[in-house]
């Protein structure tokens, strides 16, 4: 009993990993970045639900609407003013200016919400599930992470397959110069994208700060990397990868938290990575590159 | 580039440090060293040190790494746990130190190549993700390590210090989390500038040597390069190496600048190691002088916006976007061009008349 009620929470860490990587993944895909500061907007819709909830007391749903709106404008705000004009540098170059990002947004949170940790307060209020007598206990925050999860890869999946601007974000990163003589506007399929990734962070918060409820300015950083390593676990630019990686992340590391060691759990994470790497070097759902001269 | 000029720029970059030093020189006798400025002097040698060997593998083999700071831990345990363990046995401090200098880089330099081996098969933002895995392992490794010391030899252990077994005369020389408490502070200006001058040396030699430019070759074109018989493994993998055993040496020097060392997320995790690509990108890939310059302005910068307190991080962080959007910017380097054109296009007339 007790090995699935690990296992069942290490599939909701992984759902929360998973939809933090699709924003990794999608970015990736499109415009063939790795936006670092992606994690620390995961800790402003922390923030801005901690600020709606718990100091002006309005209800929980409210505060996710609210979070949602405020990490999706940043994240087409930061995409117009940080990273399009870098478009056509090297990757290195945007790679560190996504890493100013990242402490620009570290460094605002840290001067109005000082770096204190506080307490947040869990947005779901439904009451756990009880199972084989009480044997069993789940979370039902644990319960909505992973219907969440379920119902935005649902969303995601069909929403590219069958609209038009998803066809376009398709068409883009398969070929961004054929995208443009398409007549596909690119820089607003890539903000269009941005959006989404940031609108995913900030659900990501949401459930990310209930199931830990202790929020700081840093709180993004850790769960960032999880992310962006389950991501490249499946294979980047992957959304069903994204998927698959971020749960099989989430499972490892809370079983080898609960049997192994949990001091040792990072470090077990970070060593299967490296050997599904170095087995298959584009990740699991990886496409493979043929190189050419 | 032919010789001469080559020496020449060589020879600007050692007279940058050396010119450093006697500066400081001057402004110690003359008082006018802050004791803020006094404990920032070694930190400057050993981020130049990590600056420029980073430099090696991302501007001049071409990799990108974000594992750095997991060599430089390697070295900074590996030369801190030499200094501890030969307390009684070698009582003279400046030649233990500099034992543990060779012992920290060989380290750095092994675990390198055993990484390396693996690792540079995958290329681009993978190598990058492995790298950085890396580097937490290493952290995480040596926060859950244990080892002590007594009469019947070192015990290890990944538990607990009661877990040694050690008997009365033992000494716990790792103490897991803690880290390694009580190292000797063994670093000064004068041996930390000439380990920048020793790296500098390394590192500028290499490049212009055969060697240097068969790593080149591979960054340029890694096909080509091997179609006229690079091995391109080896020459990987010896970067790669270089490297690493360089980000040991700085870790030796940050190990007996402190007296006690511990492997937080702060000195030796993913962070330290996107601080030092930020030094080697913000000096320019493959420039050896600039990541020097990067790494010593952008250290000081925000000892200096100390006044401002809680600003000042924020500020290092707008500097920092405003540079790469300055620098890197395709829009940027069109208008710098068309301001250098007509800049050029004001001096003609004029140089014509004077002429």
């Amino acid at each position: 009993m007790s090995f699935l009620s690990y296992l069942i929470n290490g599939i909701s860490l992984g759902s929360i990993y998973a939809i933090i990587a699709l924003g990794y993944t999608m970015v990736y895909g499109i415009a063939r970045m790795l936006n670092f500061a992606h994690g620390d907007i995961i800790m402003v819709g922390g923030f801005a639900i901690f600020t709606i909830v718990s100091t002006m007391g309005l209800p929980p749903l409210l505060g996710i609407l609210v979070a949602v709106a405020v990490c999706t404008v940043l994240g087409v705000t930061i995409e117009r003013v940080a990273y399009r004009p870098l478009r056509g540098a090297s990757s290195l170059a945007v790679l560190i200016t996504a890493i100013g990002v990242s402490y620009l947004l570290q460094n605002i949170a840290l001067l109005i919400f000082g770096s204190n940790a506080r307490q947040f307060t869990s947005v779901v209020t439904l009451p756990n599930l009880k199972l084989a007598d009480g044997a069993l206990t789940i979370s039902s925050v644990t319960i909505v992470t992973i219907v969440s999860c379920i119902l935005i890869m649902i969303g995601l999946t069909s929403f590219i397959n069958k609209t038009k601007v998803g066809q376009a974000m398709l068409a883009v990163s398969e070929d961004n110069g054929a995208a443009t003589l398409m007549g596909i506007d690119v820089n607003r399929t890539i903000a269009i994208t941005f959006a989404i990734g940031s609108a995913l962070a900030a659900v990501a918060g949401a459930l990310l700060c209930s199931t830990y409820p202790s929020l700081t300015p840093y709180t993004g950083s850790m769960p960032g990397i999880k992310a962006f390593v389950a991501a490249v676990f499946g294979g980047i630019g992957s959304i069903p990868g994204a998927l698959i990686g971020g749960v099989l992340l989430g499972v490892i590391e809370n079983l080898s938290k609960a049997y192994i060691s949990s001091q040792l759990s990072d470090t077990i994470v970070f060593s299967v990575l490296i050997l599904v790497l170095l087995i298959r070097p584009t990740g699991i759902l990886g496409r493979k590159i043929n190189e050419k001269v | 580039m032919n010789k001469k000029k080559v020496r020449m720029q060589n020879g600007i970059t050692y007279g940058i440090v050396v010119g450093c030093w006697i500066l400081v020189q001057i402004m110690d006798k003359t008082g006018h060293m802050t004791s803020l400025l006094k404990g920032i002097l070694v930190p400057l040698c050993m981020y130049s040190i990590l600056a420029i060997s980073l430099n090696l593998t991302v501007g001049i083999l071409g990799e990108l790494s974000l594992g750095h700071a997991g060599f430089m831990c390697v070295g900074a345990f590996s030369g801190a746990f030499f200094t501890k363990c030969m307390e009684n046995i070698l009582p003279n401090l400046q030649v233990r130190f500099f034992l543990a200098i060779v012992i920290g880089a060989a380290m750095a330099g092994v675990c390198g190549i055993l990484i390396g081996i693996p690792v540079l098969r995958l290329k681009g933002d993978y190598l990058a993700i492995v790298t950085l895995a890396f580097g937490e392992i290493i952290k995480n490794l040596i926060n859950v390590m244990y080892i002590g010391l007594d009469q019947n030899g070192f015990h290890f252990s990944i538990k607990d210090t009661m877990s040694l077994g050690m008997d009365e005369t033992g000494v716990v020389i790792i103490k897991g989390a803690q880290g390694i408490t009580g190292t000797p502070k063994a670093a000064t200006f004068l041996i930390a500038v000439a380990l920048l001058l020793i790296t500098l040396f390394i590192v500028l030699n290499l490049i212009h040597s055969r060697t240097g430019r068969a790593i080149m070759s591979i960054r340029d074109n890694r096909i080509a390069a091997e179609s006229i018989g690079i091995n391109i493994t080896k020459y990987k993998l010896m970067a790669f190496a270089i490297s690493a055993a360089l980000a040991g040496v700085a870790g030796v020097l940050y190990a007996h600048n402190l007296s006690t060392l511990a492997a937080t997320p702060k000195n030796f995790g993913y962070n330290m190691s996107i601080m030092i690509l930020v030094f080697v990108v913000l000096g320019g890939l493959g420039n050896i002088r600039g990541s020097m310059i990067a790494a010593v302005v952008l250290t000081l910068l925000p000892e200096l916006l100390r006044g401002l307190n809680d600003y000042r991080m924020l500020i290092y962080a707008v500097v920092l976007i405003v540079m790469m959007l300055f620098n890197s910017s395709p829009k940027a380097i069109e208008l710098r061009s068309v301001l250098m054109e007509r800049f050029k296009k004001g001096k003609e007339p004029a140089a014509k008349e004077e002429a």
